[in-house]
């Protein structure tokens, strides 16, 4: 246990933390609003429940809410994370629910009750794992402590089941909702010992989500969803090239629109305001506006995807090195293996539009949002307006999707609505078009990669040379540049990889162009697994080897990736003949502290025409809190990785993204989900937990392209798939 | 004045004649179950029903609706249509934005085709989810196809 643990604990599961810090000032109108928003995932420190501790309230009626300190977007944490509550706590699941930790609240702790809030990296649980159990674990003991004090026993003599104190030399029992409010003030001599995984009883158990009931009659309320009484509607379009300004506005076609209330004029923006949205976007539609391009105008895609590989043969940082690899590419007899690989700027675009709605009060605000860092969101809201963080009121919603999107940075359409509400002195709801949400997202960024071994006469790799040049996410956004630095990001899936090479040289140039971009869900392992998975691919080709077996050979000190390339093979009948134009591929990753590895089997006509037919995965993330959101987790990379690998591309032309909304950003619907996707989950155990939410992506596409070559002879090193030609005879 | 008929409730609306069915619904009646996606007719997180048939709300002005809407919030009260009931079985949401448009398109497919093939599912769903449910919708789709021939209420 660090100190940092130590140190929370105090805060967290003393009896102290129940006092009244949570009784809050709260304006009439917010509250109403916030009641009307369904409390559950939209309270933000309103909420001056009897509660046990700031992770869990129990009501008389023995409901139990477990308040969790991660976003909702889909992925299922808020289930998983009560979950490993409620199996300390030794509740009736049934009873349980969940709503969000409050980020006010957390800010007043500094920080320190929910730690960051922020979910990202897939870490919803791996890394609040051991404080949600702690929770459940310490609340049973305070709920023993109790009873046994109501019987004048022995707390060693009380059990617990379902909800319910026993003692059973008596026969007596008292429900939990019972002994909640004197459990409150029960202070612990020592935390109670969380369970081992042998004594789960919930956890590891196929559970269906708490939150899907709401996703099936329209209650469940995301951020877009939030209604504040007295509120206006904001429409908002952006310079079309990134960092530029606006020029001029001519407001002329308002005159006929109804309901106008102000155009807002910003540094790069112009907003519209109305009493209605639709009248809004249709004041903002009838505007004329003239950017400024900020120099950048003349910058296309042709010129960003040569300057990436002309990159390849500058100088580099060097991120690793090992052995002496330049005498490995030197042996005599050597066959070298080179290749060369390319990865597009990618937009996030979540099914929820970005969107923001604000409400000013001299010393307060209140934000309602969908995000994935709501302390994020509230530091940001607390410099804009000039308040204290504690004066923050952050509403999180269920998150219409975020894969990145929201984990932070600046969060602009927050900016936009604190400088309209300021100006129109109203709360106001800014709704971003699809169009203004794919054009100013930060993207995935664009790279290319080089890679280059040489093979022992046995076709053992004797070394890996990667030259990579990638966007860095840390420095994005600060206009074109190029850096002789790494970043992990930008390594992720090469750097370290679990393979076993002799000789190491990883050299990293990061190379920014004046496009922002970001954290896209699976990060660097997306393109770096497909450069680093489709090479593996051509190197064990190259050897003459059996690209499943070439790997395994070099993996034998991973038993975890072992263990799961071996399972991929056997589920997916590897090796089993196919004929001509049907292809399997293999590929497999460790990102986000799991291993994750699937096979893709492929038509591929020979007019061209690829069609997945079967997908397997198999992942290893050491333990699983809800198997059943586990596999979703996988079956969606699967597609998001379908579309990302088939279709997914933003061009830049005269210095803007071209691709502005789905029809020519294209997604995978129905028609394209392959008709078999089968997912195996093997945890193997061990002291660590591993993500969820994003290893399933990087596998994808170098399975896609490895199939794509097995099937047809064609080798795809750039992606998307639709630019390249896969006729074959 | 534009009336309007939602989920068996009729209203008279103060509102243009080009606004959108989707923001009318959203915004005037404060049902907020139906989603704005895309507003080009791509994705159908706005699918609503206009007398039993799919509808994409975001580019249908309100004056063009010439029969009775249904909501995601007038598909049931307690779950218990077919559909919804599917869903919960397969437990089909992730982040849950689309599945009001994936809903609505699914109930007015059943309608027309009860015991539909994987090739009407993959030519009439045509709705985008990002997170990629569609396996389950799919699933899903089959099982309230089932239980409708079973008998249960459409």
């Amino acid at each position: 246990m660090t100190a940092v643990i130590l140190s929370r604990r105090a805060v967290v599961f003393s009896g102290l933390s129940a006092s009244g810090a949570l009784v809050i000032g709260v304006p009439a109108a917010v509250a109403a609003a916030n009641a009307r928003l369904q409390p559950p995932l939209m309270a933000d420190g309103t909420n001056p429940a009897k509660e046990m501790t700031a992770f869990l309230v129990i009501e008389p009626d023995n409901t139990v809410t477990v308040r969790v300190p991660h976003a909702e977007m889909g992925q299922g944490t808020s289930t998983a994370l009560a979950m490993l509550v409620a199996e300390e706590l030794e509740c009736d699941w049934a009873k349980v629910r969940v709503e969000y930790g409050s980020a006010n609240r957390n800010a007043r702790a500094g920080g320190k009750l929910y730690d960051s809030m922020q979910t990202v990296g897939s870490r919803g649980v791996r890394t609040s794992v051991t404080m949600m159990q702690q929770a459940g674990a310490s609340a049973r003991e305070r709920l023993k402590v109790a009873a046994a004090d109501r019987w004048k026993i022995d707390p060693a003599d009380c059990t617990v089941a379902s909800g319910k104190c026993l003692h059973k030399a008596s026969n007596r029992s008292l429900d939990y909702g019972a002994l909640a409010a004197s459990a409150a003030a029960v202070q612990l001599t020592a935390e109670p010992a969380i369970k081992t995984p042998d004594q789960y009883r919930l956890v590891g158990k196929w559970t269906a989500r708490l939150d899907t009931p709401a996703k099936l009659d329209g209650s469940a309320k995301f951020g877009i969803d939030a209604q504040v009484p007295g509120m206006v509607y904001a429409a908002a379009w952006s310079a079309p090239v990134y960092g530029g300004t606006l020029t001029s506005v001519d407001e002329a076609g308002l005159a006929a629109i109804r309901g106008i209330i102000a155009v807002v004029k910003l540094k790069d923006a112009v907003v519209v305001v109305a009493d209605r949205y639709w009248r809004a976007k249709k004041g903002l539609d009838a505007l004329k506006i003239a950017w400024d391009a900020a120099g950048h105008g003349g910058v296309d895609s042709a010129q960003l995807n040569r300057g990436y590989l002309e990159a390849l043969d500058r100088p580099m940082f060097t991120a690793e090195k090992k052995g002496d690899p330049d005498a490995a590419l030197a042996a005599p007899g050597a066959k070298l293996v080179e290749a060369t690989y390319e990865a597009p700027f990618l937009s996030h675009a979540p099914m929820e539009p970005m969107n923001c709605t604000v409400a000013l009060a001299p010393d307060r605000i209140d934000v309602w949002i969908s995000t994935q860092a709501p302390m994020a969101v509230l530091q940001q809201a607390a410099k804009e307006v000039g308040l204290k963080p504690e004066q923050v009121y952050v509403h999180n919603a269920y998150v219409g999707g975020g894969f990145g999107r929201r984990g932070g940075g600046r969060v602009e359409e927050l900016t936009q609505a604190i400088a309209v509400a300021r100006q129109v002195n109203r709360p106001v709801k800014l709704i971003w078009s699809r169009e203004q949400d794919i054009r100013r997202d930060p993207y995935r960024p664009q790279a290319a990669v080089r890679f280059r071994t040489a093979l022992d006469a046995a076709g053992k790799p004797q070394t890996l040379q990667a030259r990579i040049a990638v966007g860095s996410l840390l420095r994005g956004g600060n206009g074109p540049q190029e850096v002789q630095a790494s970043e992990p990001m930008a390594t992720e899936c090469i750097q370290n990889s679990f393979y076993a090479f002799p000789a190491r040289d990883i050299g990293v140039l990061l190379k920014n162009s004046h496009v922002p971009v970001s954290f896209w869900r699976g990060v660097g392992s997306s393109q770096n697994g497909f450069f680093m998975e489709s090479f593996m691919d051509e190197v064990a080709h190259a050897a003459g080897q059996d690209p499943y077996q070439y790997r395994r050979a070099l993996l034998a000190n991973r038993p975890d990736a072992l263990g799961v390339i071996d399972a991929l093979a056997k589920h997916s009948d590897w090796g089993q003949p196919l004929p001509k134009g049907r292809g399997r591929g293999i590929a497999i990753i460790e990102a986000y502290g799991s291993v994750s590895g699937q096979v893709v089997e492929v038509t591929v006509s020979k007019e061209g025409k690829l069609k997945v037919d079967r997908v397997t995965c198999v992942l290893d993330p050491y333990h699983v809190a809800n198997p059943n959101t586990v596999e979703q987790q996988m079956e969606g990379a699967v597609i998001m990785g379908l579309t990302a690998a088939q279709w997914g591309e933003i061009t830049i032309k005269d210095g803007a993204p071209v691709e502005t909304n789905f029809h020519n950003y294209r997604m995978a619907k129905m028609v394209e989900t392959p008709p078999r996707i089968d997912v195996h989950l093997a945890p193997s155990g061990g002291p660590r937990w591993g993500g969820v939410g994003e290893p399933g992506l990087g596998p994808f596409a170098p399975a896609l392209a490895n199939a794509v070559f097995a099937a047809c002879g064609v080798r795809v090193r750039r992606l998307p798939f639709k630019t390249a030609d896969l006729r074959w005879t | 004045m534009i009336t309007l008929t939602v989920n068996g409730k009729r209203h008279d609306l103060d509102v243009e004649a080009d606004a959108p069915l989707l923001w009318v619904i959203r915004d005037e009646l404060g049902l907020t179950g139906t989603k704005f996606g895309c507003g080009i007719a791509q994705c159908g997180a706005c699918t609503v029903q206009i007398d039993g048939k799919p509808v994409k709300s975001c580019v249908t002005p309100v004056s063009a609706v010439k029969g009775a809407v249904k909501t995601i919030e007038g598909l049931s009260t307690d779950l218990k249509s077919p559909v919804q009931q599917a869903w919960l079985a397969e437990d089909v949401p992730q982040c849950g934005y689309c599945q009001s448009g994936q809903i609505m398109a699914a109930a007015a497919l059943l309608r027309d085709i009860p015991n539909p093939s994987d090739a009407d599912i993959d030519a009439k769903l045509t709705n985008i989810c990002r997170c990629g449910t569609y396996p389950r919708i799919r699933k899903a789709v089959h099982r309230a196809a089932a239980a409708m021939a079973k008998g249960a209420r459409a």
